[in-house]
């Protein structure tokens, strides 16, 4: 019934239709009547004394409303902008939190900073008005490089903040740390080899390709609040809303995430601007509506990255791993977004094992100040950060001990009989085939004819290197009881309605929220599978309070791992009711009813009924077992997961560089992952060709700069380099699947993969090239001029 | 954006009249650098005055002597003309190198080198070819007409009407793109005519300008060998983010020698 859309099949993007025909509908394309438009005045400066704002000159320009500043919001009660995530330092004290202001009250932290909105007829009008705003401020110093604030004498941004330290985190917990530590030390005492790096994961900024916006609808006569926002997950905004900073009860809140173009983590949070639109709009009883500029974007939306990591690996004498330590400093911003204390820590430090058996680690994490804009998660959050530092440091062991990168890891991968694997770092990882994909990858690269590719290479004058990564990480946030004793403030279940109509078609409310993702197809292939309806007869409805239960919407990678698995359970409970209808319909037992293929049989008669006419049934009770059943057919589920599924992966990479320029080409990407059981593998293709596609972005090209004050280098794509098509090579995509036990699909995640695993392969690559000039070590990007640099440095030592 | 007066001009001297206006008027080509500028309120012209209008400014017609050029004719245009590109190859490979095919669907060779951005890829071509740029008033060479960063000899009332190529023995423009920009990091065309090689760089200093030295090792002998060994100072180099002076003055060298090699086919 389901043909070629159901569960394991390419099925067509459903979405696509809208979207290629210019009918999708974002944010910015809803108007409102009596709408008027907010232009935020920000900090030019990136660590000041706010002294006053003064708005007379810019209330009296034509079309505006209102110019409102954070003493205004302080008159209000709006509360500060609320951190969902605590972490708790090595010494037991809880990182420091400071009050996060909507617009600023007494100092700006970051350049972009929003200090002051204005509200006018037109964005035009607005805009003109926020250039009379006269903010006094009274410069500070300030510091950018979270290295640089730790220093003795650096400018201080929070009083509660000694030393710009915001918390001082070691893992594992506090009972077990100390012995991780002393074991850990021993490992390196008693090691035959020692390697050790210093790296920078360098700051990204997410670029989304539709920049955020919120338009804010009160209305005074009813008292309710509908929020249109670039969310990611709108219950989540609304509970914030509700209970943080608007305070408001959420039956007076809606909050609607239609149609969004992209998010990569940058859209979770509950930021400054959707709060003042929300706020503007209560106070003035109309309509006020937010969009972002790109160069707002750059200043406004959480970064992602940027950590200082010391990483040192012990190897026995048969290259062995058996000790691993690691000392990173992230850099959190002015202030702290929501999940920025989590991402380096508990995002982080629980995959620094890999997938590797190395029994002893130990990590310390700093987190720090410093005036820049916030981080926060960007994709794959913590784990790239956690995969590269690992994956640098195990190919500087090959290289030192002059042995095969492939070698190296097999050696060391934790074998497929031991899954489930409790790791020493707290996870205990699902299943996996680490030898299985490293295979897989290497038939794909053609592995045995590197040598003559890379003479090839010579021959024209260039330089040809190969390098490989094996990521894992943590996807499906999250057991909600493991996730509350890492620090978690909610819990992180997904909820699935399946609402079956009175002729057969199927409505899905999902607390996921698809701003890419696909959700639309690949949902409704899983209703289309499991309930034999056709698939154009299945909607699925999502990113709406007003119409979905209260979901958690869509972060790392957990879409399908835990809202497809709600959606599973309340199927299931859907074909359990229909069993007992169709029972009575077909005058059997509910035990005697099988369910397949879209049909209620009685086990081992010809006697069937089809789903839709269960359905009608049970809409129009007229034969119908009303004394032991409610009419309808309409079920929910919650699912919280019992463990995170851990996807994992191996890339392999081949560049070659021309030493005259050093213009790094890639030649060949082959990534094998392991999903577990994939719904739609084009669909699947997709996501990873977008992750790689970002990861080598970071690798080669990205880089978000400040100078050592804090004011952006980077602040539009003429200075921050983004990846285009062209930079990309046609990327070779296979997939080897473990299924996870830990969910009803047996699936793992797969938006965040590429991100993860594609930086090292690419700079173990170019080292692997680099390496016959001298050049050992290099930072990410490796622009042409960075290579270049190298090789010169190098070429000068010799 | 601001508020702003918009014309969209019937002829050169109605252009030129609106653009003799009082105020700041401005004249709007492709507007592939001015409209960001507006909108980023870079720029606060009181008046644009289109140009788009005006068919007197497009084309390309080919001498047996000299290609000319109208103002406003687009980048995808002169990349897609075949004749001049058998005439001119590195004028063609020029073109086709900048942006992308949106700009080089609106931007125009008027427009870039009246901007005269430190970094575009047209100045290098038209110093290099020793063009000469005709006016609403006068003609310039191109020796005369480049100034500064984004400064030219243009007075106020002026307007780039036509661009008058002569045509070389052989010439060639290679580019190192800004990764991020797609401009020039370090852009060299190199050309051969009777009279003597021209060597123009544009990206790599403040703004376009020759190189002397490379121009003569060139006349001595037309190929990459006879520019090893010469380099630039890399005290005359841009230094930023993306570059940094010594790989500038680097690049220079290596994309000079390239263009003689796309020169000599």
């Amino acid at each position: 019934m389901s043909g070629n859309r159901g569960i394991g099949a390419a099925a067509p993007r459903s979405e696509d239709r809208r979207f290629i025909t210019g009918r999708g509908r974002y944010v910015d394309d809803i108007n409102l009547r009596s709408q008027r438009y907010a232009w935020f005045v920000r900090s030019p400066h990136p660590h000041a004394e706010v002294r006053g704002v003064d708005a007379e000159q810019a209330l009296r320009m034509p079309g505006v409303a209102a110019v409102l500043t954070g003493a205004d919001l302080q008159a209000d009660g709006i509360g500060p902008l609320p951190v969902a995530w605590g972490i708790t330092s090595m010494d037991g004290s809880p990182a420091v939190e400071p009050e996060f202001p909507a617009l600023a009250t007494d100092r700006v932290r970051y350049v972009g900073n929003p200090v002051a909105v204005v509200i006018a007829d037109t964005r035009a009008a607005a805009r003109d008005a926020a250039e009379k705003v006269n903010v006094h401020y009274q410069e500070l110093d300030s510091v950018s490089n979270a290295a640089a604030a730790m220093e003795e004498g650096a400018p201080q941004l929070h009083d509660a903040a000694e030393g710009n330290l915001c918390f001082n985190w070691e893992w594992l917990p506090s009972a077990m740390a100390p012995e991780a530590r002393a074991n850990t030390d021993r490992a390196f005492r008693e090691a035959a080899h020692v390697v050790s790096l210093e790296l920078v994961n360098n700051r990204l900024v997410p670029n989304a390709m539709e920049p955020r916006a919120s338009l804010a609808d009160f209305n005074p006569g009813t008292g309710q609040l509908t929020l249109y926002a670039t969310s990611q997950n709108p219950h989540v905004n609304r509970l914030l809303l509700c209970t943080a900073t608007l305070k408001m009860p959420e039956h007076k809140v809606r909050v609607v995430a239609p149609d969004v173009g992209g998010g990569f983590g940058s859209k979770i949070y509950h930021y400054a601007e959707e709060l003042v639109v929300c706020w503007a709009s209560r106070r003035l009883g109309v309509p006020v509506k937010w969009t972002a500029e790109r160069s707002e974007s750059f200043l406004g939306d959480a970064q992602g990255r940027d950590h200082l990591t010391r990483v040192e690996l012990a190897l026995d004498a048969d290259a062995r791993f058996t000790g691993l330590r690691v000392d990173t400093i992230a850099n959190l911003g002015g202030w702290l977004s929501a999940f920025g204390p989590a991402i380096p820590t508990v995002f982080y430090a629980p995959l620094l094992a890999g997938v590797y058996k190395t029994p002893n680690i130990y990590v310390t994490v700093k987190g720090v100040f410093t005036n820049t804009t916030p981080t926060d998660a960007y994709r794959g959050a913590g784990r790239p950060e956690a995969c590269y530092a690992i994956e640098r440091i195990v190919d500087e062991a090959a290289a030192q001990l002059r042995m095969d990168p492939a070698e190296i890891r097999r050696r060391n991968f934790i074998p497929p009989d031991e899954f489930p694997y409790q790791s020493p770092v707290g996870q205990l990882y699902d299943s996996g085939d680490f030898e299985g994909c490293l295979n897989l990858a290497m038939e794909l690269n053609g592995y045995a004819g590197f040598d003559q590719r890379r003479r090839q290479s010579e021959a024209r004058g260039k330089l040809r290197g190969r390098g490989m990564s094996f990521y894992i990480e943590a996807c499906g946030a999250a057991p909600s009881q493991a996730a509350g004793q890492l620090g978690a403030r909610a819990g992180l279940y997904e909820v699935a309605t399946v609402r079956v109509h009175p002729t057969g078609a199927v409505q899905v409310m999902t607390g996921a929220h698809s701003h890419g993702q696909s959700h639309e197809t690949t949902f409704a292939q899983i209703v289309a599978d499991r309930l034999g309806v056709d698939f154009g007869n299945v909607e699925v409805v999502h990113g709406d309070t007003g119409e979905v239960p209260f979901g958690m919407g869509t972060y790392g990678s957990r879409s399908l791992a835990v809202g497809g698995s709600a959606l599973v359970k309340a199927i299931d409970k859907v074909i359990e009711k229909g069993r007992k209808i169709a029972a009575h319909l077909l005058e059997a037992a509910a035990d005697d009813i099988e369910f397949s293929e879209g049909q209620f049989r009685v086990a081992g008669t010809g006697r069937e009924v089809a789903f839709g006419d269960v359905a009608l049934a049970a809409y129009v009770p007229h034969n119908y077992p009303l004394q032991e059943l409610e009419p309808g057919l309409e079920e929910t589920s919650f699912f919280d997961p019992e463990n995170f599924t851990f996807p994992s992966g191996c890339y392999i990479c081949e560049v070659e560089v021309d030493p005259g320029t050093g213009v790094v080409e890639l030649c060949d990407f082959v990534a094998a992952d392991d999903f577990g059981n994939l719904i739609n593998p084009m669909v699947v293709e997709g996501q990873v060709h977008g992750g790689l596609a970002q990861g080598i972005g970071q690798a080669l090209m990205e880089h978000c700069r400040y100078t050592p004050e804090g004011q952006l280098l980077t602040g539009s794509y003429m200075d921050y380099c983004m990846p285009r098509a062209d930079d990309l090579p046609s990327f070779k995509v296979a997939t080897r699947s473990t299924p996870t036990p830990f969910n009803p699909l047996g699936v793992k995640g797969c938006g965040e993969a590429g991100a993860i695993g594609a930086p090292p392969a690419v700079i173990n690559a170019l080292l692997d090239a680099l390496r016959p000039l001298g050049v050992t070590h290099i930072d990410m990007p490796a622009t042409p001029n960075a290579v270049w640099q190298a090789i010169q440095a190098a070429q000068a030592v010799e | 954006m601001r508020e702003f007066d918009y014309y969209r001009a019937g002829s050169v001297r109605d252009a030129a009249k609106k653009l003799a206006a009082a105020g700041n008027p401005m004249l709007l080509a492709g507007g592939m650098t001015l409209l960001p500028a507006l909108k980023m309120r870079l720029n606060e012209p009181s008046a644009l005055i289109d140009l788009a209008g005006i068919d007197e400014l497009k084309g390309v017609r080919l001498g047996r002597k000299a290609a000319r050029v109208g103002a406003t004719t687009t980048h995808a245009e002169v990349s897609g003309n075949v004749e001049l590109r058998a005439a001119i190859p590195a004028l063609s490979q020029a073109a086709e190198s900048i942006g992308d095919p949106q700009v080089r669907n609106r931007g125009t060779l008027g427009g870039s080198l009246a901007n005269n951005d430190p970094a575009a890829d047209y100045p290098a071509v038209a110093l290099g070819l020793g063009a000469t740029v005709i006016t609403n008033k006068r003609k310039i060479a191109a020796d005369e007409f480049f100034k500064g960063m984004f400064e030219t000899a243009l007075r106020s009332g002026e307007l780039v009407t036509e661009v008058l190529f002569p045509l070389p023995q052989r010439a060639g423009y290679a580019k190192f793109p800004n990764p991020a920009t797609r401009y020039a990091l370090a852009g060299v065309c190199v050309a051969q005519f009777k009279s003597g090689a021209r060597v123009a760089v544009t990206g790599a200093g403040t703004s376009v300008h020759r190189l002397k030295d490379f121009e003569e090792a060139l006349n001595e002998d037309f190929s990459p060998g006879a520019l090893e060994g010469l380099s630039v100072s890399a005290a005359s180099m841009n230094d930023d983010m993306h570059a940094s002076a010594e790989y500038r003055a680097h690049l220079v060298g290596v994309m000079a020698r390239r263009a003689v090699r796309m020169a000599l086919g």
